[in-house]
């Protein structure tokens, strides 16, 4: 038994850390998040010449061949720093997408550019607001073409190619989708959190190229979003930590009733319990990379856990850091409102907390079943 | 990272499971019915083949295993059906204190004996005047000649009239601010001028005791640290104690406990478990439990270290003890009409969510209330200002006191 990462794995910690208090501080994510650009490009290219993109992605398709802890080490730190950058859609999802279910000839079209940061990929899958099921999808693939609209496409208005859930006569499958093609209308949209782009995409009878096996779209999502999962949540406990070091930081130095406000025990106890929420979020973390990094039989599990628990701690601290900071953290000037965006960005785009918990127990009752 | 036993980890579970598998049925001919004469016998079992206190040096009765090792034996152990006793305050907070502060031939003589189970110890810290405030106890010792000479009175002592032993702390000097006057003992429970009192608790059982002290003699032999520095002696054995009661495996108030229920029974006539707010609860129970499970595995390479157990062992207490009061209300609420019936009609569990939430509160309290939990990770964990005290720099016997 062993809980910690290895050297290697701190020393790559150490070099993301410092590679991003250069080149993405939080002065960075605010001029996406001010500016009319989608991410910030330069900031893009670095990290792809870091080779970050290419960490999962076999030697074979020219990435580097590195194991899922290393790139849980490069997540928890894109988080801390709120990158604006499309990372998670390329990475974490599209790679995913196509490791998991990609024929030879997809990989050998899609990975190395992946690697290089050349392409960027994203994931299109709701259609409405409310939950993601079978009934909720209208999209349709008939003869190669698809047909539909996908709303709120993270890093939709600037990747190179989606995968999308669609039908096909009655079951859903995922496909790859040139975004350059013809038959595509992207529109960026107004979110909450415009540090990260996301766009409404209409496909009319756009050129869409199956992904893994016909009808098993759901089954191939899952796979992804788990691995998807473990890697949002330590951006999102990396989020938290950061929260609670500003709250701690702002709290030492103000004063009201001639003495720190970080002396009053309500702000003490808040705080406790801020750390609490980032402790056991950050354990289940582990556990979750463990899973992802062995593909242990434990993985739906470890992922939901480290997802719920992550999201809640996340949510907790950037609501607590902006009221610990009083006024100040409720003007646009402050950076709480930073993190307050990504926390809610963050527990939505991938399914929320209550989503989590509820493909958590079913997966512990698929363990049960099967002991 | 791996969350798997190495090679070695697993031939030791091996063996564990093999040697309990082997020797938890001998129990059944064991015709003690008392529950604390039966967790001794299993205790002596253990001790006899050296399974008991895993990780204390074999020359005091244990097996100078590692961390992990010791973990590994309760995880098997808790597969097994064994009584377990009242050995959390001698074998985990007593014997950690006089490991570090007892004398070689003290150690050698008491502590195979705490191993073993042979002998029960008690906390004797409380006092109606120090709770939270520990160090506001007014008990007072008074050196005379090779002896200490003791007066006052304890309260909340858990297990005090079935104890051979007790540790605690005293107030031998009252003219000086409050935590350089204190000093800290180990005595015999039948010394002469103890008397024990019996206190009934919300839940109708009587576990806590006030405890007397009329001229009670403790040899100076027995003194663990110097004179008035019981303060931190006190604190090496709050540290472990945070350890000790930090658990939470399986049991009623646990994930596994209010799903066993919820799935028997129904809401809207389908098993509450289909139900989506009861499966919410549930999952968040869940990654509470596995966030201590998984934090405590981080901290166990520190302590396998020989590290005191640090401030961080205040979250697995201060949220399990919430956690249980949440679930047993939660369960009984499953139970809707007759969830506040103690009689069998209650269900499949007959009272037994009911009496957990009866002894549930205690929980919060006992080891550090829950805002003193919160108040030691604010202080020591995150380095935030520690509260304004009126009491810190004043000799002892010239702070103000309420009506206690
Ligand atoms: C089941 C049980 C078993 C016990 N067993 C033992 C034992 O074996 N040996 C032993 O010595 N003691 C034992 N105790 C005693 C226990 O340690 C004390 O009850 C505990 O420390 C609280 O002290 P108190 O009861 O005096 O409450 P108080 O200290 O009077 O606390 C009352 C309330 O005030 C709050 N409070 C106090 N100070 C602060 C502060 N600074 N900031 C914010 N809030 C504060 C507390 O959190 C609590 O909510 C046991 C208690 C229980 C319930």
């Amino acid at each position: 038994m062993n809980f910690e990462f290895s050297s290697e794995q701190n020393l790559l910690r150490d070099q993301a850390k410092s590679f991003l208090a250069d080149k993405s501080p939080l002065r960075v994510a605010r001029q996406v998040l001010e500016g009319e650009s989608s991410h910030d490009a330069e900031l893009w290219r670095s990290i792809a010449a870091m080779g970050w993109t290419a960490t999962t992605i076999p030697e074979k398709y020219h990435g580097l061949g590195l194991g899922q802890l290393e790139l849980c080490v490069i997540a928890e730190e894109l988080g801390r720093a709120l990158s604006p950058v499309p990372f998670s859609s390329s990475v974490y999802m599209a790679t995913e997408a196509l490791l998991l279910g990609g024929s030879e000839a997809q990989k050998e079209a899609l990975l190395g550019k992946l690697a290089q940061g050349e392409a960027i990929g994203c994931m299109a899958l709701a259609e409405q607001a409310g939950s993601l099921s079978p009934n909720s999808i209208q999209s349709t693939v008939s003869t190669g073409k698809l047909t539909g609209t996908k709303l709120m496409v993270a890093d939709g208005d600037l990747a190179d190619f989606a995968v999308v859930l669609a039908k096909s006569g009655d079951d859903c499958s995922l496909y790859l989708v040139d975004l350059n093609g013809d038959g595509v209308e992207r529109e960026t949209v107004a979110t909450m959190d415009p540090s990260r782009s996301h766009a409404r995409i209409s496909f009319t009878a756009a050129e869409a190229d199956l992904l893994g096996t016909a009808g098993d779209g759901f089954q191939l999502l899952a796979g992804v979003l788990d691995h998807a999962a473990v890697l949002y949540a330590f951006e999102q406990v990396a989020g938290a930590e950061a929260c609670l070091d500003m709250a701690k930081e702002y709290a030492l130095q103000r004063y009201a009733f001639g003495r720190p406000i970080a002396s009053y025990q309500a702000l003490k106890h808040r705080m406790a319990q801020m750390y609490v929420a980032c402790v056991l979020a950050r354990s289940n973390c582990y556990y979750g990379a463990w899973a992802l990094s062995t593909r242990a039989a434990e993985l739906p599990v470890a992922a939901a856990t480290a997802r719920v628990s992550a999201t809640q701690a996340f949510k907790m601290c950037a609501e607590e850091n902006i009221q610990i900071h009083g006024g100040m953290g409720f003007t646009w000037e402050f950076d709480c409102h930073l993190y307050y965006r990504r926390h809610k960005l963050l527990a939505v785009n991938i399914g929320s907390e209550s989503f989590w918990k509820d493909r958590l127990i079913t997966r512990i009752e698929a363990q049960k079943a099967a002991a | 990272m791996d969350f798997n036993d190495t090679q070695q980890e697993a031939d030791f579970r091996q063996e564990a499971r093999r040697w309990l598998e082997e020797n938890a049925p001998k129990m059944a001919d064991v015709k003690a019915t008392d529950p604390i004469e039966r967790a001794q016998a299993w205790q002596m079992m253990k001790y006899q083949a050296g399974w008991a206190c895993l990780r204390w040096p074999k020359e005091y009765g244990g097996r100078g295993a590692s961390a992990v090792e010791s973990s590994i034996f309760s995880e098997e152990e808790g597969r097994v059906s064994v009584p377990v006793g009242a050995f959390t305050i001698g074998q985990g907070m007593a014997a950690p204190t006089m490991m570090q502060y007892a004398s070689e031939e003290q150690k050698k003589q008491y502590l195979p004996r705490l191993a073993s189970g042979e002998d029960i110890w008690c906390q004797l810290f409380s006092e109606p005047a120090g709770g939270s405030d520990l160090a506001a106890l007014t008990t007072r010792s008074v050196r005379d000649g090779d002896d200490w000479v003791i007066n006052g009175q304890k309260i909340w002592t858990s297990g005090a009239h079935y104890s051979d032993y007790g540790i605690m702390v005293t107030r031998s000097d009252p003219t000086v601010p409050k935590h350089k006057g204190l000093t800290y003992f180990f005595l015999d429970m039948k010394s002469a001028g103890i008397e024990i009192k019996p206190i009934k608790q919300i839940s109708g059982d009587s576990n806590f005791n006030e405890v007397y002290f009329t001229d009670v003699r403790i040899p100076d032999s027995q003194r663990l640290g110097k004179v008035g520095e019981g303060w931190a002696v006190s604190m090496t054995t709050l540290m472990n104690e945070r350890a000790a009661i930090a658990g939470g495996g399986p049991g009623l108030l646990s994930f596994e406990g209010a799903y066993a229920l919820a799935s028997e029974l129904q809401i809207d006539d389908a098993p509450a478990t289909q139900d989506r707010a009861v499966r919410n609860q549930l999952a968040d129970w869940y990654c509470k439990e596995s966030g201590l499970k998984y934090t405590f595995a981080r901290t166990q390479s520190a302590l396998s270290r020989g590290d005191t157990p640090g401030p961080e062992n205040s979250i697995g207490k201060l949220v399990s003890a919430k956690k249980s009061q949440e679930i047993a209300s939660f369960c009984i609420d499953l139970m809707e009409m007759v969830g506040a019936s103690l009689s069998p009609e209650a269900g499949p569990y007959g009272g037994q969510f009911q009496n957990a939430y009866m002894g549930s509160p205690g929980g919060r309290i006992a080891g550090g209330s829950d805002e003193i939990m919160m108040n030691i990770i604010a202080e020591r964990v995150l380095g935030l200002p520690q509260d304004i005290r009126v009491d810190k720099e004043v000799p002892f016997n010239e702070i103000p006191t309420g009506n206690k």
